[in-house]
């Protein structure tokens, strides 16, 4: 894990501050805070129905609150309130400075353009202009989520799961983010296609220090992978702190039934 | 019944002012796609409308009008539409380029080179150059808004990818004074050079797409490519059959059923003027037989 | 040697001759009148006038033979006149809740006042070829009674004052209404426009459209609440009277569907509506209208929209047939220039392709000729 220490002095990248979001009666979340590092991988874990997904939806800017501010520290050091960015903005800053990762990867991807094209789509977006070098940024990247780079000028479709997904981390990375969202990314992939997928997002996150959200229901990836973890149930944060000390020592009635319910391997 | 009773060029005034501040819009903002009220004209949508409805708009009764298509002021719908110009404007017509003030065109630009008080009107079927990647209209005007063309170097980048070249041989997609991205209309790539910096006013209408827009005179106009793969217009390499013209775009006849083929200007005012004024091509010579992987 | 082809202008001239002639067919057989048309292909004419957005039989029918019969090519001529007409005024909005009907019937319930009257209608005729159409027929006279006075309410009023279906969408008080030919169509559409599109689309399409929902696609469980037919009161508001003005009576026929109920946590269930309406007797028309027009406010009611018939943009976008057939039949323009271009490229292609292949194949060979 990284070290913590040296986060004393740093401000945060993202700060959430008392988020709601209601539907009619149904409180899908309830009063949510936290702030994220830069480096930091936080888990939000729960099972369907707690609110982890509406709370992802939020953070990335896809859902507004009913309540409560979502605060980012753009490239250029100021803090902005999520909502008082340009539509303009926002789409821009998906596309350079976060990354977003489905559950399902054929929604993150284009399923009929070739890998290539998948991998340099951002860097054509802000204006790379040179077909050979955005090719070699893409095979390079390629490489690195462990993908046969003969395979760049193949549709996803033609892919398995596991490469989809590895794809479309590459997508999400060439822009070099500081903060990746992930939703559930290793859920439909078979018990081995996910370790290897768990290994390639933990040295990733490590080289490129990404602060990262990831929802899951599965303890065991939030224990691989984050620095803290936020339980959550019926829409509220019931358990936080960090992830072995919760997972070792869990306080909440519910946590420590989720994380008696883990098979053991 | 009433006999109807039309007004000059047609539409009525209500009409052209309602098009003239879309026309206007356009000249302000060049490159973008204007939405305008399309009328049902007496031609069908896709036949020319859009143009129509522009050339009637700008029409005055001292202008000279020529229309062409496919570069020919011959070819059918050519003369369908200026001899309605001819009964509901009664306007002078030509065939010859230097003398026309208005030139409605269908999928050319003429050869010769145009000159200030001149305007360029040109038919156009679909005027959003992101149509076929993305369908919907709502998230096309949005692309445009934020300026986000990604989408269209990915197709660029896949043609490469697939076949080695940007595979797009007309309606090649420009970028317009630094800032949208234009149909040009289904001209051949030969002819996006000619739009750059062009002393004439440049004025698009799609009437059943319902959209006018413009290159003002003197914009820069570029066409998409790669720096390693930079844009190449295509020409048919070799002279013209009757006037031995080597650089305008050449329409291939086919003579006979064995393969014998002829290669004349398209622009067909061009080429008399060039045979008029003593140029001629290899006509005597035998028509050129096609043989298998030997292209010019 | 090759001259260059001439003459297009002679060739469109006697084109236009060629057709007058095939138009007047054999001059032997009787030149069929405007009468003839308004009267017994009356169906025609109205689907011409609604589609053509024109209520003007003799004007409809000179289309209609103009077209050789070809009903969107006489849409289409009634469209391209009525672009040239000054617009004077808009008229009041008809009270069809006061049509003198000729026709009404309802599918919701068994008996309605007013009563179900079946009008002229094919509905329960067999469809059995009938040779004594050929000529010289007389139809019997129909059968005649005191013309009733009995209020015929509509069926989604009835249902309404108990709160069972949901008001028909009213706009804002002093909104303008949109224009669908003044302005270009922009997404998300209003209804006023989504109406004015369905109203003047092909009838074809907006069946299609409408049989898919009833199979599946987007199914809201319709129910016929209504249909009716008959005349209704054109008014213009004159300003210098100060009160409406009678123009004259117009044939319509309205079509209200009654359809899958819904509810929130904040409003009870209630059934839902369709529209449909349209020139003359146009059952099919108006009932494919309604099945769309509600299929289309999927999004507006929470649904789902995933079929094709509530996908707006779709929709709406292909729904005229005059735009349809004119960028459809725009094909057999000369695309010569263009396809040269293809060629031309497609045959450097074929060249590279050839080239590589070659290479792979055979790379001695290709040394050795080299040499």
């Amino acid at each position: 894990m990284a070290d913590l220490d040296m986060l004393e002095n740093v401000e945060p990248l993202l700060v959430a501050e008392s988020l709601s979001k209601s539907y009619g009666r149904i409180a899908a979340c309830r009063d949510v805070s936290f702030s994220l590092y830069p480096g930091e991988v936080l888990a939000i874990v729960g099972e369907s129905g707690s609110g982890k997904s509406t709370l992802l939806q939020i953070l990335s800017g896809q859902l507004t609150p009913s309540a409560g501010h979502v605060s980012y520290r753009m490239r250029d050091g100021i803090t902005r309130d999520l909502t008082t960015l340009g539509e303009a903005e926002r789409r821009f800053l998906f596309r350079t400075d976060w990354g977003f990762v489905h559950q399902d990867p054929a929604q993150g991807l284009r399923m009929a353009v070739s890998a290539g094209a998948n991998v340099g789509e951002r860097l054509m977006a802000v204006g790379w202009n040179h077909y050979g070098r955005i090719r070699e940024t893409a095979s390079d990247w390629l490489g690195r989520v462990e993908i046969d780079v003969a395979r760049i000028d193949d549709a996803p479709r033609t892919y398995s799961g596991g490469m989809r997904q590895r794809l479309q981390i590459a997508r999400n990375l060439v822009t070099e983010p500081r903060l990746v969202f992930m939703d559930e990314p290793t859920g439909g992939l078979d018990v081995s296609v996910q370790a290897r997928l768990l290994d390639l997002v933990r040295s990733l996150v490590a080289e490129l220090h990404l602060a990262v959200i990831i929802v899951t229901h599965d303890l065991a990836v939030a224990r691989l992978l984050s620095h803290r973890v936020m339980v959550m149930k019926d829409g509220r944060v019931i358990e936080t702190g960090l992830t072995d000390q919760v997972l070792d020592d869990p306080r909440e009635p519910y946590t420590q039934l989720l994380v008696s319910s883990i098979l053991p391997p | 019944m009433n006999a109807p009773a039309y007004n000059f060029a047609y539409l009525d005034e209500q009409t052209k002012r309602m098009i003239r501040r879309a026309i206007l819009k356009a000249i302000a903002i060049p490159g973008y796609q204007v939405p305008f009220a399309s009328r049902e004209m007496p031609m069908p949508y896709g036949w020319g409308t859009g143009g129509v409805q522009v050339t009637a708009a700008i029409l005055g009764p001292q202008d000279v009008l020529k229309v062409i298509d496919q570069g020919s002021d011959d070819t059918t719908n050519a003369i369908s539409i200026r001899k309605f110009f001819a009964k509901t404007a009664g306007v002078a017509t030509t065939t010859a380029t230097i003398d026309a003030t208005v030139i409605q065109t269908r999928h050319r630009i003429p050869e010769t080179a145009l000159h200030e008080n001149q305007v360029l009107v040109y038919q156009v079927p679909i005027p959003e150059p992101l149509r076929f990647l993305e369908p919907r209209e709502t998230e096309t005007r949005r692309m445009h808004a934020l300026a986000e063309y990604g989408l269209m170097h990915v197709k660029l980048y896949e043609d490469i990818a697939r076949f080695g070249h940007i595979a797009t041989a007309y309606a090649y997609p420009v970028k317009v004074n630094a800032r949208y991205v234009m149909d040009p209309s289904p001209t051949p790539k030969f002819d996006n050079p000619k739009m750059d910096n062009s002393p004439a006013l440049q004025l698009f209408g799609a009437g059943r797409e319902k959209r006018i827009y413009a290159i003002p005179p003197y914009t820069q106009v570029v066409s998409l490519d790669f720096e390693d793969h930079p844009f190449e217009p295509y020409r048919f390499n070799a002279p013209c059959a009757l006037c031995a013209a080597e650089n305008s775009y050449l329409d291939e006849i086919v003579t006979d059923d064995k393969g014998g083929r002829m290669f004349v200007c398209s622009d067909t005012d061009y080429c008399e003027g060039r045979q008029a004024a003593g140029h001629h091509g290899s006509l005597s010579a035998a028509p050129y037989k096609e043989k298998a992987g030997s292209h010019g | 040697m090759y001259v260059a082809v001439k003459g297009g202008e002679r060739a469109i001239e006697n084109a236009h001759r060629l057709l007058a002639h095939a138009r007047r067919g054999d001059q032997s057989v009787a030149e069929i009148s405007l009468d003839q048309i308004s009267e017994q292909l009356g169906l025609a004419v109205d689907r011409v006038m609604s589609e053509g957005s024109l209520y003007d039989r003799e004007l409809a029918a000179l289309a209609i033979k103009q077209a050789r019969g070809d009903l969107i090519e006489a849409i289409f001529l009634v469209r391209a006149f009525r672009a040239t007409l000054p617009r004077f005024g808009a008229g009041e909005p008809v009270d069809t809740g006061a049509m003198r009907v000729r026709r009404r019937v309802s599918a919701t319930f068994k008996d309605i006042p007013g009563g179900q009257i079946l009008g002229p209608t094919f509905d329960y005729t067999h469809r059995l070829l009938d040779p004594a159409l050929a000529e010289g027929f007389v139809p019997e006279a129909p059968a005649a009674a005191e013309a009733s006075t009995a209020p015929t309410p509509r069926v989604t009023d009835i249902l309404g004052r108990d709160g069972l279906i949901e008001p028909s969408p009213q706009a804002e008080d002093g909104a303008s209404v949109g224009d669908l030919t003044r302005e270009p169509l922009n997404f998300p559409a209003d209804r006023d426009l989504r109406l004015q599109n369905l109203a003047r689309g092909d009838e074809g399409f907006l069946l299609a459209m409408g049989y898919s929902t009833q199979r599946g696609y987007g199914r809201n469980h319709p129910f016929v609440g209504e249909i009716r037919f008959g005349e209704v009161e054109v008014e213009l508001f004159a300003e210098d009277v100060g009160f409406a003005v009678p123009l004259g009576s117009i044939e319509l026929t309205e079509c209200q569907m009654v359809n899958q109920f819904k509810g929130s946590a904040t409003e009870a269930p209630c059934f839902t509506r369709g529209y449909g309406l349209a020139f003359g007797q146009s059952e099919r028309k108006t009932m494919s209208m309604a099945l769309v027009d509600r299929a289309l406010r999927a999004r507006e009611l929470g649904e789902e929209a995933l079929a094709p018939a509530q996908d707006e943009e779709f929709v709406m976008s292909h729904s005229d047939n005059v735009q349809a057939t004119g960028f459809v039949e725009h094909l057999k323009l000369p695309h010569y220039v263009d396809f040269q271009s293809e060629l031309g490229l497609l045959r450097k292609l074929r060249q590279e392709f050839a080239k590589a292949f070659a290479e792979a194949n055979t790379p001695d060979a290709m040394k050795e000729a080299a040499e």
